[in-house]
């Protein structure tokens, strides 16, 4: 077939219309929701207390963190999934859920407080937040490369990495519902930790999966 | 070089809009700029530049499939150059060795005109001849044949919509198929 052959066929398949990768992207999400959903319930659950722990701006905090990121990462990711985008005008976005995290651990800083500052750090369920947070995020993650692939990222690998972010936000959504460290240096700790392993993950599987 | 931009995003949108005609008067417009850039790239890399015609291809494909995430409020030629770099790359990385190598610029006086015409069919044939019977009939018809939809249906005794499938999946596999190999 020569090129000006191809040409007329890729004109014939003109009438046909791709849905936006946005779409593509929550179906997919939608989709691999109940997995991590089943896996939060059947495993973790809502922690006991958490009509008390409503009370406490510091559970509230750990919410706004862990959306920030899953938002802004949707965002980033969007934008990041158009070839000729750079993360330029579009990677402060990811500041957010840092900003907001910073803020916390500065309010509790100046709060009196019954444990001493490595204790809150340290905390009760560092070890079941890193393997709950990575092991939730993992069905995400596939759901959100599988609707990226939709897009025609130029750095398939930087995209998968945001997919990576995104999936851990959600993920760790899901977590800090259960979790009963609510003090932003744990937050900062091992929720950061966990995040960090699945953005490798994403970024390794983006590389592969996420060229077009 | 701004003339030429404002025409291909005007192209563009109308083909978005769904005019055919605006589509296959775009692609045919790009492609000679596509093939230079082509032909300058593997120059540079030390490789044959009758393989240009190969990398084109693979760029048109890839810009079909992928229209749907150019943004008809921007520009359309940096969409299309981002494309048509990454695909650029990706074929001088599957052909091996010496991607930025710097060779003596007489090579970009080559433009692009039209291609030799060379013995070996082109990857995009070879790959035409593994997909399912239906689809590749329904391509040849309208590649090779330029019969339209309607009279590809008749004669295959398939409805309009059953060949449109057939083509966009046709093209989608032919796509997939390149990336394997």
């Amino acid at each position: 077939m020569d090129t000006d052959q191809l040409i007329r066929t890729l004109a014939a398949d003109n009438a046909h219309r791709a849905r936006p990768v946005g779409f593509a992207l929550m179906l997919a999400l939608l989709a691999a929701a109940p997995v991590s959903l089943l896996m939060f319930f059947t495993e973790l659950g809502v922690r006991p207390d958490v009509l008390v722990a409503m009370r406490n701006p510091f559970f509230e905090l750990k919410f706004a963190v862990t959306l920030a990121l899953a938002i802004s990462a949707i965002a980033v990711s969007l934008h990041l999934s158009r070839p000729e985008a750079s993360l330029r005008g579009f990677g402060w976005l990811l500041l957010a859920p840092v900003g907001i995290l910073t803020a916390g651990i500065g309010g509790e800083m100046m709060m009196p407080q019954r444990l001493p500052m490595m204790t809150r750090l340290v905390g009760k369920n560092s070890s079941v937040c890193m393997t709950a947070i990575p092991l939730m995020s993992l069905p995400l993650l596939a759901g959100a490369l599988l609707g990226l692939r939709h897009g025609a990222p130029s750095r398939p690998a930087l995209a998968g990495a945001i997919a990576g972010l995104l999936s851990a936000g959600l993920a760790a959504t899901l977590y800090a519902s259960h979790c009963t460290d609510d003090s932003p240096l744990f937050v900062a700790t091992w929720y950061t930790i966990a995040t960090a392993l699945v953005t490798a993950i994403g970024a390794l599987a983006g590389a592969k999966l996420l060229r077009f | 070089m701004r003339e030429r931009d404002d025409e291909w995003t005007g192209l563009m949108r109308s083909a978005i809009a769904g005019d055919s005609a605006a589509y296959h008067r775009l692609l045919k417009a790009v492609t000679p700029v596509l093939r230079a850039a082509a032909r300058r790239g593997l120059a540079r890399a030390g490789q044959p530049v009758d393989q240009s015609e190969d990398i084109v291809q693979d760029i048109l494909l890839a810009v079909h499939l992928k229209r749907h995430t150019w943004d008809v409020t921007a520009p359309f030629a940096p969409w299309l150059f981002a494309i048509a770099r990454n695909k650029l790359i990706d074929a001088l990385r599957r052909r091996g060795r010496r991607i930025f190598v710097d060779i003596d610029d007489f090579a970009e006086t080559l433009a692009g005109e039209a291609p030799a015409e060379t013995a070996s069919p082109s990857e995009v044939a070879a790959q035409l001849q593994t997909l399912p019977a239906r689809q590749r009939e329904v391509l040849q018809s309208i590649a090779v044949d330029s019969a339209s939809i309607k009279d590809t249906a008749a004669k295959f005794s398939m409805s309009e919509g059953a060949v449109r499938v057939a083509l966009h999946r046709g093209l989608t596999s032919l796509t997939a198929k390149l990336r394997e190999n």
